[in-house]
């Protein structure tokens, strides 16, 4: 039975209107799109039921196996999309509820109910235009696609009447591996075959382990074959993967320099864990200052007290192989995935806010440099932007801060940072919330969706460089609806005491959640039997390691199991005991009623060989191209304002709901039309008082290509100089660090590892340096360190890049001040030095020269002009503050002129540290540290006070004339109208126009 | 004693812990309640004087924005609710909420009977849209929660906002009842017939509307809180309503 539904009246099928704007313009035709959309129940529906369960009755028509395209005729062709069997299909889910609801056929008996959707083209559309639209409308990992012409239809072809399912086998059982009769290359192989991403020192722990008499005789006991199972191969490959154990950052390095001339500089060094060494020591030496801190580095996220009473927990995540093969279900699943960390920290936290930091390609990227296997960096942008949209709204939670950044190395794969900040009580139950104990006895219980075949083997996937071959089962399509189903229910658990331990199932499903937790009462047995699994026929190790989307893991006190489940049963979230945890010090998993593995937690979590690697740096200097010689700047500054990095993405951002829960304070675009950018987002998390907190970030890759330690302490300085900027307290934040690398481990085909790892290490210098500068401590970070591609033959390697995500407090939310001049007759000041370098500036991408080295960075200099600027946000003398970033002062002023809708009268002579330098250096360096103020000309002796012996300067006043004018040496150099600048500002990227 | 209000939340609902702020700032005892739990007890309906359906997207808003709770409501809580609007009750829809009440056929029920007349589609401009727009609140409509109000500013964030009748009679008796209680003013967010924002039904005493007056709360909220923040917030609604109930 074939059950379809569309709008009769075609002016109102707003997908289709969607669509037809898409297709038309990708297709360079005038197509105009009608969609259909298909119910196959697999189990016969009256049509009262249909009707009621499926359609509108207001807008839409529903048809019981009578095609919809017969009744809307003069399409030329028509293109049907379905899932491809096992990929989560959201809307069946949602469609068998409906009909059980309308007095249909119940859930238990529609469960081979599927969806499909078609596309009917009209217009000038044949089959080679019907082919390129379905490449447009389905990805071929997920999806298939149906092409039917007109005359196909006429010879009486029609869609299919059924789309197969998963086709069902009998249950593989384990097999096992002797690993002690397998040679080096023997364990290579099987590594790779079973894509378990272990090195060969990893492999012969493995095999050694294997081959000790005390795991001999431990097997023996437990009736387990001497031979290695593998379900045990696999959850030690899922605990040990980068993503996981973060080996890179762990292993011990050892780095050296070279002078410029090739000889070595100073003597070698040995560093013995970045993280313990850079990022938790640095947290460790502020934290005696820091009473805010609750729990760091050690749970899902960072835990801070927001205030008495209530505590803060962040965490960003990356989502990158994912997205760049289904850039939709990638995002989608980022979001939801990192809004699970935060449900799973502590007792669990209430996800308030999402950020999102995307860097794709240029979307303007000519097709013939996108290697085959790869997608355009335009569908990437528009599908992870769609993921976006719908993985944030849905959850309910804003999406307040984030930014797009577009650089050429990330064709091969995009970057798709997802963060999340949560609230939770200080105490639940009587207990420090951020405190879990799992105790023997405890049941594993795994709470909502069901285990299937998407989704295995994404974290040693992710461990991997992204090729022809990466396997579509590592993409899984996340449902906000069910996750939203289960917070409620899990928060409403949370504070009726009805658990005792909580984590999220991400990557490595229940091998690394219940492995994890099993850390804490000393060991765990897994049921895979007890399981609820979507379909039969999963082997063993495939429910063990599957990353299958909404489930959560939780340690559940006997006496309150009943209470659990049953709270569970009548919320509609699926709650199943898996296992039990104990004090054995193992984990052990049973399969067919008899033990299928058994490691110890030691060997599991300690058994790890480290990683030994070297890192060589030598500096660089950039190459330098003549400056232009230009009398006048404006046309320039209008190119770079048109430039996709700083252009505006309100088009974009507008479809992000960044208010739900109605928290929000400062927004993403602000000024009398709501246009100009923000630094960064407030929001008060309680309603009950007027504290705030503030999310920022801070990245800028093109740095790494002079030195990755500047571009670590610029981000560091983008970040807390925004925070200051919305007036955050400079001594009560707290930071992220999210770590996308290319692969610094040396291989046949990567002959510059040495170098990338010598990146990383004066990274983390860099950022360290300047957190220990700001007194910023690191809560909480990740790192990605495969963000290569290899495709037709090419390998596109990211520039290294670290995002840090700030969040921080402030007092009062009523002072925090925005970006846009207030009015005219205003006092516009610059704060900081400014030293006028180019190098790997905005201005060098849209002149396309090169102009040598960037600015440096002077962190302990921007301390004292930070505090300074809180002091006057916070004594209301700061009217309004943007931070300098891409476009230097010129674009700065451009947006604050635009946010205000008022102009301005400034003069760059006599700025601090540039008094001898061109025009062009002081309105487009990127000099970091610096800002842009506009101050009441009553205000003006207070003000310049306070700024006393920092480096300061009064530019000149706002206008009521809607002009941006710079003057230099009694010259005009820059005279741009208001209109202009919004013009050059508003530039679409890719394709994607204002309202 | 404050008016006992009830919250509907779960199966995607998530704008409720922000309107029971509202309802709390505005003098009322909000309580959230499951769907679930009102679904087993029907009968507690009774004990609240307004019922409210927040913003959200229940059931992911698959088939249709709000389809699904409102075939719930119809098929499993109508004669309760009927009663309980017969009684004098109030009730609210925001977004997602109110196309649940258009979809139930409670908003704008003219002829009697839950007939389905109204609904809301997806936006003119295809896409989700967050941004701030002006509303007129309509001096003659009778509608309780808008009574004495001018303008308001309020967010918009939806989709599938654009308002639709069954047919031009339809539009024409809503205009002609004086059932509009609000219209965009300026622009004209997502298509809607006639500008039209929200609606209420000839009691007056349930209101559906696509904005969101609990996400404006205090003038920090506004998007131009610096410059000129409005007189009013959007709890002057949920002030009406109280002082009504």
């Amino acid at each position: 039975m074939r059950i379809e539904i569309f709008f009769t009246d075609p002016a109102l099928d707003g997908p289709g209107s969607g669509i037809s704007e898409k297709l038309s313009r990708a297709l360079g035709r005038d197509l105009r799109v009608r969609v259909v959309e298909v119910i196959l129940p697999g189990v016969p529906v009256p049509r009262p039921v249909a009707e009621e369960a499926f359609s509108d009755p207001v807008v839409q028509r529903v048809t019981l196996d009578e095609p919809a395209a017969a009744l809307l005729p003069g399409w030329s062709a028509l293109v049907e999309t379905a899932w491809r069997p096992g990929v989560t299909d959201t809307l069946a889910l949602t469609a068998r509820e409906a009909l059980a609801i309308c007095g249909g056929p119940p859930e238990s008996e529609s469960a081979g109910l599927r969806t499909a959707r078609q596309y009917l083209l009209y217009g000038d559309a044949g089959r080679p235009e019907a082919e390129e639209a379905a490449r447009l409308l389905h990805n071929p990992l997920i999806q298939e696609a149906r092409i039917l012409t007109v005359e196909d239809w006429a010879a009486g072809l029609r869609p299919p009447a059924s789309y197969p399912g998963v086709s069902v086998h009998d249950r593989p059982d384990w097999e096992t591996f002797d690993l002690e009769s397998l040679s080096d290359t023997e364990l290579e192989a099987l590594s790779r075959d079973r894509l378990l991403a272990l090195t060969l020192p990893e492999l012969r722990a493995l095999r050694d382990h294997f081959a000790d008499p005390r795991t001999v005789e431990a097997r023996r006991s437990a009736g387990l074959p001497a031979e290695a199972t593998d379900v045990e191969l696999e959850m030690v490959a899922q605990t040990w993967s980068e993503h996981c154990k973060h080996k890179i950052f762990n292993a011990e390095i050892e780095y050296s320099e070279t002078d410029g001339a090739g000889r070595p500089s100073g003597a070698p060094e040995t560093i013995r864990s970045l993280f313990k060494t850079y990022i938790r020591g640095l947290t460790e030496e502020l934290a005696p200052s820091k009473d805010f801190l609750r729990s760091v580095f050690t749970d899902n996220a960072g835990v801070v007290q927001f205030r008495p009473g209530w505590a803060l927990c962040v965490k960003a995540e990356t989502h990158n192989s994912p997205s760049a093969l289904d850039p939709y279900g990638g995002a989608i699943t980022g979001i939801v995935g990192v809004n699970r960390d935060i449900l799973g920290t502590g007792m669990g936290a209430k996800p308030i806010f999402n950020t999102d930091v995307l860097c794709f390609a240029p979307p303007d990227t000519p097709e013939g440099e996108v290697p085959e296997g790869l997608l355009h960096p335009r569908e990437v942008l528009e599908g992870v932007h769609k993921g976006i949209v719908d993985g944030g709204n849905q959850s309910g939670i804003p999406t307040v801060a984030g930014t797009f950044l577009f650089d050429e190395s990330f064709l091969g794969k995009p970057l798709v940072f997802c963060g999340t900040g949560g609230i939770l009580p200080e105490t639940v139950n009587g207990k420090p919330a951020w405190e879990k104990t799992v105790s023997p006895g405890d049941r594993a219980v795994m709470l909502g969706g069901r285990i299937g075949k998407d989704g295995i083997h994404g974290a040693t996937f992710s461990s991997l460089a992204l090729d022809e071959g990466s396997p579509a089962s590592a993409v899984q399509i996340g449902d906000p609806i069910i996750q939203r189903r289960m917070t409620d229910f899990l928060l409403e658990a949370r504070d009726r005491g009805l658990y005792a331990g909580i984590t999220d199932n991400g990557a490595g499903g229940l091998s690394s959640s219940l492995g994890e937790m099993a850390q804490s009462s000393g060991g765990v047995r897994i049921d895979l039997d007890a399981c609820p699994l979507k379909y039969p026929g999963l082997s063993p190790w495939e429910i063990l390691v599957s990353e299958s989307q909404e489930r959560m893991s939780l340690a559940v006190p006997p006496d309150r199991i009943d209470d659990f489940l049953a709270l569970a049963a009548r919320r509609g979230v699926e709650a199943t005991v898996v296992g039990e945890f104990t004090d054995s010090g193992n984990v052990e998993i049973r399969s067919g009623g008899r033990t299928a593995g058994l490691l110890s937690l030691d060997f599991l979590h300690d058994g790890l060989p480290p990683l030994r690697l070297s890192a060589r740096w030598s500096p660089v200097s950039l190459p330098s191209d003549p400056l232009p010689a230009r009398e006048d700047w404006t046309e320039t500054l209008y190119r770079i304002l048109a430039e996709p990095n700083s252009a505006s993405k309100e088009p974009w951002v507008r479809e992000y709901d960044h208010e739900v829960q109605g928290r929000s304070v400062e927004k993403p675009f602000t000024g009398v039309h709501r246009d100009a950018p923000s630094d960064g987002a407030v929001l008060k998390p309680r309603y009950d008082d007027g504290a705030g907190i503030t999310v920022t970030h801070g990245i800028c890759p093109r740095l790494s290509d002079y030195d990755a330690g500047l571009m670590a302490a610029c981000a560091v300085d983008e970040a807390y100089r925004a925070h200051v900027a919305l007036g955050g307290d400079p001594d009560r934040a707290a930071a992220l660090d999210n770590f996308c690398w290319p692969d610094p481990l040396p291989s046949p085909g990567n002959p510059d590892a040495e170098r990338k790892l010598a990146q990383l290490v004066r990274a983390c210098r860099g950022l360290a340096d300047a957190c220990r500068a700001y007194g910023l401590p690191l809560v909480s970070g990740k790192d990605s360190m495969k963000n290569d591609a290899v495709a037709g033959g090419r390998r596109i390697s990211v520039r290294p890049t670290l995002l840090v995500t700030l969040t921080g407090f402030v007092g009062d939310v009523r002072k925090v001040p925005s970006t846009d001049f207030p009015g005219p007759g205003l006092l516009v000041y610059l704060l900081g030095r400014t030293e006028g370098a180019l190098g790997l500036s905005l201005l060098e991408r849209v002149e396309g020269l090169r102009f040598g080295d960037p600015p440096g960075i002077d962190t302990a200099a921007a301390v004292p002009l930070y505090r300074a600027l809180a002091r006057g946000i916070s004594g209301r003398l700061v009217l309004s503050c943007h931070d300098l970033s891409d476009g230097g002062l010129a674009a700065a002023a451009a947006e604050s002129c635009l946010g205000g809708r008022v102009g301005a009268d400034l003069v760059l002579d006599a700025l601090p540290g540039a008094e001898a330098a061109e025009p062009v250096r002081i309105l487009f360096s990127e000099c970091p540290s610096r800002l842009l103020v506009s101050v009441r000309a009553a205000d003006r002796e207070r003000f310049e006070r306070s700024f006393s012996g920092l480096p300061h300067r009064l530019l000149g006043t706002t206008t009521a004339e809607p002009r941006l004018r710079f003057r230099h040496a009694g010259r005009e150099v820059l005279s741009a109208a208001l209109d202009g600048l919004e013009s050059a500002y508003k530039t679409p990227i890719a394709g994607r126009r204002y309202p | 004693m404050s008016a006992p209000v009830l919250i509907a939340c779960g199966f995607g609902i998530n704008s409720d812990e922000e309107l029971a702020e509202a309802f709390r700032q505005a003098g009322a005892d909000p309580s959230r309640i499951h769907l679930t739990d009102l679904l087993a007890e029907p009968g507690m309906l009774a004990r609240f004087r307004i019922l409210a359906f927040p913003g959200g997207f229940s059931f992911g808003d698959h088939l249709g924005s709000g389809m699904v709770l409102a075939n719930l409501l119809r098929r499993r809580l109508r004669p309760e609710i009927e009663a309980f609007l017969a009684d004098g009750g109030l009730a609210i829809g925001i977004c997602n909420g109110f196309q649940v009440l258009a979809k139930t056929g409670i908003l704008t029920n003219l002829r009697g009977g839950w007939e389905r007349e109204i609904t809301l589609v997806h936006n003119e401009k295809p896409g989700y849209v967050d941004d701030w727009v002006r509303v007129r609140v309509e001096p003659e409509c009778p509608c309780v929660w808008t009574k004495g109000l001018s303008t308001l500013d309020l967010p918009v964030r939806h989709g599938e906002g654009r308002f639709t009748a069954r047919d031009p009679g339809t539009l024409a008796r809503l205009e002609s009842e004086r059932l509009v209680a609000l219209r965009y003013e300026g622009r004209n967010p997502n298509g809607s017939a006639n500008g039209i924002a929200g609606v209420c039904d000839r009691t007056g005493r349930v209101l559906g509307l696509m904005p969101h007056p609990e996400a404006f709360l205090i003038p920090d909220n506004h998007p131009d809180r610096r410059r000129r923040p409005p007189r009013e917030t959007g709890l002057e609604i949920f002030r009406n309503a109280v002082a009504r109930s």
